[in-house]
């Protein structure tokens, strides 16, 4: 199954955003080995080097590191992981009152709408 | 390295300029989408670079040799129709491929036909048009060569078929190859490309890469296209 991906936003940007998301919801561990770029690019179905091009700037934010000869590693860095969990739950969240904002919501009233939506009641 | 160059390519037949003054150099670990509309000038470029044509004016160089035996050699080229025998069974044209081919490997042809379901001993005659298309990829990707030259290889196969042979392409070519791709289903090419060349009447309309597209124009490569070659 190829991933997901937007048409027309950069391939390697998404890639790295996935590999950020799979790492922070702990679909890869700290210190766990990633698969090959080969076997990336198949899985993604996209060209091998952009699978590359996103997993060396991956390498150069410290998020992944790799071993001469024994493959790429998610870094055991765990307050760094947290650090980019925290920055990604803030974008979305920036975005979502965006979105209410277009939509004509305060942000107050946004947030006691989540409130509501969560407690299961409806208008 | 650089795989193909081509300097100051033209061909004119008769008075009609199919291509001028081309000027294009491909390295190897690359999969480059030829892209362009109908009658832009793929095919005859294509044709320039198998030597199945000659350059009314200018040159080629594949692996730094102009075109002959050796670039042949590094070419596996699919053309945009059949040239294989009707009569002839799968199995056949495998036996003909490897006494043709030092770099075609049977096995890899044969696991490909098992994954696409299709019998080596069938004749190409029973089969549809898309399985036909099919077996033609499966023995132009089964040879280990530097440059794969596909004309439009994915044209008259079904959604699931396709997404099988761009798969196929992606696990059977290896970094140091490169693939040329021409092809109208951009969409569904563009994530295995990295780059891209627009073809308008002959001659090179932009060489760039796909991600270089996205991020400065914000829309896909087959977005671009549309909007580049509006009727």
């Amino acid at each position: 199954m190829p991933w997901n991906l937007d048409s027309d936003r950069p391939i390697f940007l998404q890639i790295i955003e996935k590999i950020q998301t799979d790492i922070v919801a702990g679909i890869y561990h700290p210190g766990d080995k990633l698969p090959s770029v080969r076997e990336l690019a198949q899985a993604a179905a996209v060209n091998p080097n952009t699978m590359q091009k996103a997993l060396s700037e991956l390498e150069r934010t410290g998020l992944v590191y790799s071993q001469r000869t024994s493959g790429r590693f998610i870094t055991e860095d765990t307050k760094m992981i947290q650090k980019l969990k925290s920055e990604l739950a803030r974008e979305v969240i920036t975005e979502f009152l965006e979105h209410m904002q277009k939509l004509g919501f305060e942000k107050q009233e946004a947030i006691e709408l989540m409130e509501q939506t969560i407690r299961g009641e409806t208008k | 390295m650089t795989l193909l160059e081509c300097k100051h390519l033209s061909k004119r037949y008769g008075k009609h300029n199919a291509l001028s003054d081309i000027n294009l150099s491909i390295d190897s670990g690359h999969i480059i989408g030829l892209l362009g509309p109908n009658g832009s000038g793929k095919t005859t470029l294509i044709k320039l670079i198998c030597g199945l044509l000659t350059p009314t004016e200018g040159e080629i160089y594949v692996n730094e040799s102009p075109v002959g035996i050796a670039s042949k050699k590094a070419i596996s080229y699919l053309p945009d129709h059949s040239y294989l025998n009707d009569w002839m069974r799968v199995r056949d044209i495998i036996d003909y491929f490897e006494d043709f081919y030092e770099d075609f490997e049977s096995i890899r042809a044969y696991d490909m036909l098992a994954k696409l379901h299709i019998n080596p001993s069938d004749k190409l005659k029973t089969m549809s048009k898309g399985t036909k298309e099919k077996v033609q990829l499966i023995l132009v990707m089964s040879r280990r060569a530097d440059l794969y030259i596909l004309d439009e290889p994915i044209a008259g196969v079904d959604p699931a078929a396709r997404d099988y042979i761009l798969e196929t392409i992606l696990t059977n070519y290896d970094e140091n190859a490169s693939i040329l791709i021409s092809t109208h289903l951009i969409s569904d090419v563009e994530n295995i490309l990295d780059e891209v060349i627009f073809l308008q009447n002959g001659v090179i309309r932009m060489h760039t890469s796909v991600d270089e597209i996205r991020e400065k124009e914000q829309k896909s490569v087959d977005a671009l296209f549309r909007e580049v070659f509006r009727c």
